[in-house]
């Protein structure tokens, strides 16, 4: 067999809820919103998880899909250029008005960029960006396209947090698994819709979709006595 | 730095025979430890099930290595920062070398499959102090089960007590079998539980396949509040440039 075999096992890998890259200790909000009895049940889960999804979601999304595409543009031994890389983590910066939002998504940043260094070509600079800074890093080092990228950040945006609303409710697994299969047409949507705006505008341009009820879940968790989930 | 070496707990090879009534979780024959490091701190894991003492030998060590050799502390905690807020409230310790790792549900998860954050925290402990000879990083309470990857420790303690019975150890599983240092605590406790430690020791010592070099010690830490024998196994596995005269 001959001609281009789209890179597919990398993206996988990447999404796998197992990889050892620190998810697991964060809830995205859905603890602070268990304990303030926002969530309650499987339907407050699938509705938050949509909301989540369409704000921050989009944000990761489109911003790891620009990160994984000006990488690729540089080519692929080039370092990466720090002050395109700036922009992108201030631009991130200023879309996370939390300042316990922006910890959270730097600390798991960080134990990305570890494992994927174990995994793929990827530099030691920037050792702690954004989340969503290091899946484009990474995506791009795997060898996957924008559209991948903004795929694994628009999944993790909704996958971590079901999986975290299980342990916290004793919720039914198998039910979650149905509320996030329910809703994997609109992550698609959303990963789409975030790699055509990665292709068409300047890191500035980028959706900026806020959702001031995460930021005040993020920082009401960051004060709580008792907390299973780091955020 | 991820550990390179690749060591499965309780070592590689065969698992050892075992008859009818024997244990059933048997510590097979194996490597031994590998060597210790000597471009950074040696890594030593303390685990262990809930209330079993984890946190109070961590002291106890401190206790008695802290004026003799450099040492930082990282904690593992489910909900909070209690056993830090412990540590540096006990004194035994300068506050500013004992981190706090926050673990989500799942203590056994940050320590074996995803270390990703006690890594973060290891790594920076030395590059904030400077040069450690050891780091101990006790894992949060979880079962018997929960056993630290060899891509974060060098070594580990597994730390049972008396208090739950003295069939224990003929619970094996992979804390008790293939430790580096089996501790069991709470001696004192024996007579009022009515836990039989010879049978504790014979079971444990068969549980790890009667191998020197995975020892059993027994203490009290409410009377030996330095754990005086623990504190001379962890200074033997130093590399012998750190270890204090
Ligand atoms: N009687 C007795 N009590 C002890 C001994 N060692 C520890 N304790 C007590 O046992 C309780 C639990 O000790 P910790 O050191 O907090 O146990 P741990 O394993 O760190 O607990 P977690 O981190 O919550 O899993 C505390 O109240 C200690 O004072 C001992 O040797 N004898
Ligand atoms: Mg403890």
């Amino acid at each position: 067999m001959t001609g281009h075999v789209e890179a597919r096992a990398a993206l996988l890998l990447l999404a796998d809820g197992r990889l050892p890259a620190g998810g697991h200790a964060h809830s995205g909000g859905v603890e602070a919103a268990v304990l303030d009895g926002s969530i309650t049940g499987l339907r407050d889960l699938a509705e938050f998880l949509r909301g989540r999804l369409a704000t921050s979601g989009l944000l990761a999304a489109s911003f790891a899909a620009a990160v994984c595409r000006s990488v690729r543009t540089a080519g692929p031994a080039t370092e990466l250029a720090a002050d395109v890389l700036a922009v992108f983590e201030a631009e991130v910066d200023a879309r996370t008005p939390s300042p316990a939002q922006r910890a959270a998504s730097r600390a798991q940043g960080r134990t990305l960029m570890r494992v994927a260094r174990a995994a793929w070509a990827v530099p030691a600079h920037p050792a702690a960006p954004h989340h969503c800074v290091a899946l484009g890093i990474v995506a791009a080092a795997a060898g996957l396209e924008p559209r991948d990228a903004a795929l694994a950040a628009a999944h993790a945006s909704v996958n971590g947090p079901a999986t975290a609303a299980v342990r916290l409710l004793g919720l039914d697994p198998l039910a979650v698994t149905g509320v996030l299969a329910e809703i994997a047409a609109e992550v698609d949507r959303i990963a789409a819709a975030a790699d055509t705006a990665s292709a068409l505008r300047a890191p500035e341009r980028l959706p900026a979709g806020s959702a001031p009820q995460l930021d005040l879940l993020a920082e009401r968790h960051r004060t709580a006595e008792v907390r299973m989930f780091t955020s | 730095m991820h550990l390179e070496h690749d060591r499965p707990l309780g070592g590689g090879g065969a698992p050892a025979a075992s008859g009818g009534a024997g244990p059933r979780w048997q510590s097979p024959p194996g490597t031994p430890a590998g060597p210790a490091p000597t471009d950074r701190a040696l890594r030593v894991g303390v685990g262990g099930p809930v209330g079993s003492g984890k946190t109070a030998l961590v002291a106890a060590l401190c206790r008695a290595l802290a004026g003799r050799i450099r040492l930082g502390v990282v904690t593992n905690d489910i909900y909070t920062t209690e056993d830090a807020d412990f540590l540096r409230s006990a004194g035994v310790l300068d506050p500013g070398r004992i981190r706090a790792v926050e673990t989500g549900c799942c203590p056994h998860t940050a320590i074996r499959d995803d270390i990703t954050a006690n890594l973060d925290a290891v790594e920076d402990l030395e590059s904030d102090l400077g040069r450690l000879d050891l780091i101990l990083v006790e894992s949060g309470g979880d079962n018997l089960t929960a056993t630290f990857s060899y891509g974060l420790v060098d070594r580990q303690i597994f730390v049972i007590d008396v208090a739950g019975g003295d069939k224990v150890p003929r619970k094996g599983g992979p804390g008790v079998a293939g430790s580096d240092l089996l501790v069991v605590n709470k001696t004192d406790l024996a007579p009022l539980v009515g836990a039989d430690l010879a049978v504790m020791a014979r079971d444990a010592a068969a549980m790890r396949g009667g191998r020197a070099d995975r020892p059993v010690l027994f203490t009290s830490l409410r009377s030996d509040a330095g754990a005086s024998d623990v504190a001379d196994w962890v200074l033997a596995q130093l590399p012998s440039p750190a270890r204090p005269q």
